[in-house]
């Protein structure tokens, strides 16, 4: 435990700010999704607004903004290498189609509802 | 470090002396909180399931040898199903279970939570391991998996019978055996998650004044690679098991497509899942879990090598870059178990490609072992015979696995005898070898006592050359084209007549290989308490854990160790004796 | 011999063991979840069909749920700065109020189940809904056993402030370092499930 009485003050205030951040953002994102962006779009922005969310977080929440240890920034960097590789899985099976396109299946669903 | 001990340390370990006195039977012996006693828990446990996991394939090669003949003697054992001859479920259920029990419930428990648990801690010079208590709740979370895994052969339909990687969808409209496969998975992958963040806490923060990572002994980098791959790609595992489970109970389609028919009709299910996707999650883990068995064994023989060589490991900087890029790599070669697919070219070639560039961190640690032979004065004690084994049965099962890992070839070798024997070499006289190499090298520490030479000689010699009885004709009648889990070993097809033969030979020579571990077996026992005494450091070794009491007490060291050089000084130049140990202060500064 | 580094840092590695410790468990969590939502990315890729999540699911109710949720890790930081300034009191608050918004968490999440099962809409039904069941099940489990945890250092387990406070906060940042990683694993599921 090194922070002193001031640094906790200053964390304090910091985590005002992330809470206020967070607030706003999962309003954004539900607001978002009203939007008619169409599926692709929606999906990217929905993920923008998790990753800001989740970064404030990590960053803020979990110290990972202050963090020093290279043993354990390295451990979480190679987490996110391994996590990254794991989410390659659902492409592997479509890199002989890079280029054909493929329409999402949710196009399909939003289709049926027009009908 | 003792003159500066402060009182406060005095007074917690009296206090600490006072409670290994209160302790009851069940604290010291079954819920103990020692790293040695559950080490001890662990080897025991793990080297029951290699017996039984042992057993179950001597019994399947009684089919194979001579199919549908009654088994003698213990065939009015096996249930009704089985009195004339193996029924064909059961022998599935006795691959499947033999590969999961091998793999899940000996190996790797013996080599990273028996030998990491006892041997891990006192190289590294600490008193116990990071969490003491998570370390009693791996020990027994894994004990609950197993205990699940054994029952499993008594529900009705037996044990899992979908081979030990549980493809879907087969596996999910097996019986329900499988469903307790599945459960027992998940205790197992949780014990082995508490497991691995004590092996990587422990390593990382306890190491004795000193122990810098380039003085940590090879065994110790072996263990802490080997716990990352633990950590990181096991839980993908557990991940598909709860949602095989769910297949499997809650009648979702995760694993299963659309459109399914069986024997009894179409399939009431939603449909939509992709059955390729277990087989990418199971192969994440289990392509480093390969590794996970081949590591600390590569640990072992480095330790027993350059203890009976007297010089030091050739290398140790290199060896210690190879198994760390080698866990690194092990990450992203899992597809190549999956070449025949249908995944594409493009994936093909590229998990083919890491598959080569993983093969040369192999090698590399394999050459530097080798190289570390030249130039000593070798002592042949059991442990360096096994050690010394060890290195070209891994090369064999290395370089065979090569063609494995090129599509081409893999299309005529996939599913075939080829692929058994290639990674038995790996993991049965490669791994396994080292593992007795271990129990050999390291038993005077824990009990004060040696094994008996001559039986372990004859234990080794015997082992040694059956074992090369049962796997060397998988390659041929592999490379014959004899698939892997036919039930009467081929007897039906005409391409494999000329080669059925072999499966006698198989047979016998796995049977002698039983008869030889009855040796072990007995010289394992009878070495507790008759076997010779020796003192603390009887192989005359270097790293930390000669230095404490054999065996060591609760707390391990009689005074705190401090490290003032690399883990293998054999034969230093102007010493007085041939090996100089880590814990030894430099006579220069004394 | 005591364990060394439990509540103070080793200086080469810069961490103490609880904390290192609880990171390479969630180093690990990472990857369990990654391997479900690796699963929900292949299965909707190759659906011929799937169903906006709005359809199905009550984003009001899923957002007052990521809401509650984030307030409660809002409060667990503050348990946590409160034991670093010495405010036993202020923890206590802090901590009850973490607890209780976890225990609205779940009771508003099994609302939904009850909801779910009595529309028939079980996990079998189709690939959205068993991705929704097992996803927010283990999220779920997850959450209890924060609460279990939370709910024992408010409890029996504040003691140790008075003998050891040093430890003890140690403990409570382990748990809210968890409790952070649970809500952030929501941050993600709740677009992905019910929005998109």
């Amino acid at each position: 435990m090194s922070g002193s009485h001031d640094d906790t003050q200053h964390h304090i205030s910091a985590y005002r700010k992330v809470a206020g951040a967070l607030a706003v953002l999962t309003v954004v994102t539900v607001l978002a999704s009203y939007i008619e962006v169409g599926v692709a779009l929606g999906i990217v922005l929905a993920l923008i607004i998790a990753t800001t969310k989740g970064s404030l977080v990590a960053s803020v929440f979990m110290h990972l903004k202050d963090e020093k240890s290279l043993w354990l920034t390295g451990t979480l960097i190679l987490t996110v290498v391994f996590w990254f590789v794991l989410m390659l899985i659902p492409i592997m099976g479509r890199m002989d189609n890079v280029g054909t396109y493929k329409p999402l299946p949710n196009a399909n669903a939003v289709a049926h509802e027009a009908h | 470090m003792e003159n500066v001990t402060t009182a406060e340390q005095v007074s917690h370990a009296e206090h600490g002396h006072d409670e290994h006195h209160e302790l009851s039977f069940l604290q010291s012996y079954v819920f103990s909180l020692d790293h040695k006693v559950i080490g001890i828990q662990y080897a025991i446990t793990a080297m029951l399931f290699l017996l039984l996991g042992f057993t179950l394939m001597m019994i399947m090669r009684w089919q194979l040898a001579f199919p549908y003949t009654p088994i003698p003697v213990i065939g009015g054992l096996l249930g009704q199903n089985n009195a004339q001859f193996i029924a064909p479920e059961f022998y599935n259920s006795l691959g499947a279970m033999h590969g999961t029990i091998m793999v899940f419930l000996g190996v790797v428990p013996l080599a990273v939570g028996g030998f990491g648990n006892y041997v891990l801690p006192l190289q590294i010079g600490a008193p116990d391991m990071a969490f003491p208590r998570l370390n009693m709740a791996s020990y027994w979370t894994f004990f609950c998996g197993g205990v699940v895994m054994f029952a499993s052969f008594f529900v009705p339909g037996g044990a899992a019978n979908s081979g030990w990687t549980s493809y879907a969808p087969l596996s999910v409209i097996a019986t329900e055996g499988q469903t307790w496969w599945l459960v027992g998975m998940i205790f197992l992958i949780t014990s082995s998650l508490l497991g691995s963040v004590n092996f990587i806490v422990t390593t990382l923060q306890l190491r004795a004044p000193g122990l810098s990572f380039m003085r940590l002994p090879f065994f110790v980098w072996a263990q802490l690679v080997t716990s990352f791959l633990l950590l990181l790609a096991f839980p993908p595992l557990e991940a598909a098991g709860v949602m095989q489970l769910m297949d499997r109970v809650a009648d979702t389609s995760f694993f299963m497509p659309a459109g399914l028919v069986t024997g009894d009709g179409p399939l009431e299910i939603s449909g939509g899942g992709s059955p390729l996707l277990w087989q990418h999650l199971f192969w994440f883990l289990a392509h480093p879990e390969v590794y996970v068995l081949i590591l600390p064994a590569m640990g072992i023989v480095a330790e027993v090598l350059a203890n009976n060589t007297r010089k030091p490991l050739w290398g140790y900087r290199v060896l210690v870059a190879s198994v760390i890029f080698l866990g690194f790599m092990s990450f992203i070669v899992w597809a190549h178990h999956m070449f025949m697919t249908g995944m594409g070219t493009t994936m093909s070639s590229f998990f083919q490609t890491t598959t080569m560039i993983i093969s040369v961190p192999s090698v590399v640690i394999l050459s530097a072992l080798l190289i570390s032979l030249y130039g000593g004065s070798i002592r042949y004690p059991v442990p360096m015979l096994f050690a010394l084994a060890f290195l070209p049965m891994f090369a064999i099962g290395g370089l065979t696995g090569l063609p494995l890992g090129l599509t081409a070839p893999d299309l005529h070798f996939h599913d075939t005898y080829y692929v058994i024997g290639h990674f038995h070499y790996v993991v049965a006289p490669g791994t396994i070898f080292a593992l007795f190499a271990g129990i050999y090298y390291w038993y005077p520490k824990a009990t004060g006592r040696v094994m008996s030479e001559l039986l372990g000689k004859i234990h080794f010699w015997g082992s040694f050359i059956a074992i090369q009885f049962v796997f060397t004709p998988m390659f041929i009648t592999g490379l014959a084209g004899m698939n892997r889990r036919l039930y009467d070993g081929g007897l039906e097809y005409a391409h494999l007549q000329e080669v059925v033969g072999w499966n006698a030979t198989m047979s016998y020579g796995a049977w002698t290989l039983g008869f030889f571990q009855i040796f072990f077996i007995f010289n394992f026992f009878w070495s507790i308490r008759n076997g010779k005494k020796v003192d603390d450091n009887p192989w005359k070794a270097t790293t930390l854990e000669w230095q404490a009491p054999s065996p060591p007490p609760h707390g391990n060291f009689t005074s705190p160790p401090e490290v003032h050089r690399g883990p293998y000084e054999y034969s230093v130049p102007g010493a007085d004796k041939d090996f100089t140990m880590q814990g030894e202060a430099d006579p220069a500064k004394a | 011999m005591e364990i060394p580094y439990t509540v103070a840092e080793r200086p080469d590695t810069g961490v103490n063991n609880v904390k290192l410790g609880i990171w390479l468990f969630l180093a690990s969590e990472v990857m369990l979840f990654g391997g479900l939502f690796s699963t929900y990315v292949i299965l909707r890729l190759g659906g011929t069909d799937w169903p906006l999540g709005s359809d199905i699911l009550s984003v009001p109710i899923g957002t007052f749920n990521t809401a509650v949720l984030i307030g409660s890790s809002v409060t667990m930081v503050m348990a946590h700065a409160s034991l670093k300034m010495n405010q036993f009191d202020q923890f206590k608050k802090y901590m009850g109020l973490t607890v209780l918004l976890a225990l609205v968490f779940l009771t508003v999440k099994s609302y939904e189940y009850f909801d779910k099962i009595s529309h028939g809409d079980l996990p079998s039904a189709s690939t959205f809904l068993a991705i929704y069941w097992t996803m927010t099940a283990l999220h779920g489990l997850h959450i209890i056993g924060g609460v279990v945890v939370n709910g024992y250092f408010w409890g029996p387990g504040s003691k140790m402030f008075h003998s050891r406070p040093e430890m003890f906060a140690n403990r409570v940042e382990a748990a809210g370092l968890y409790w952070h990683f649970v809500d952030l694993v929501w941050i993600f599921l709740f677009p992905v499930l019910y929005l998109l």
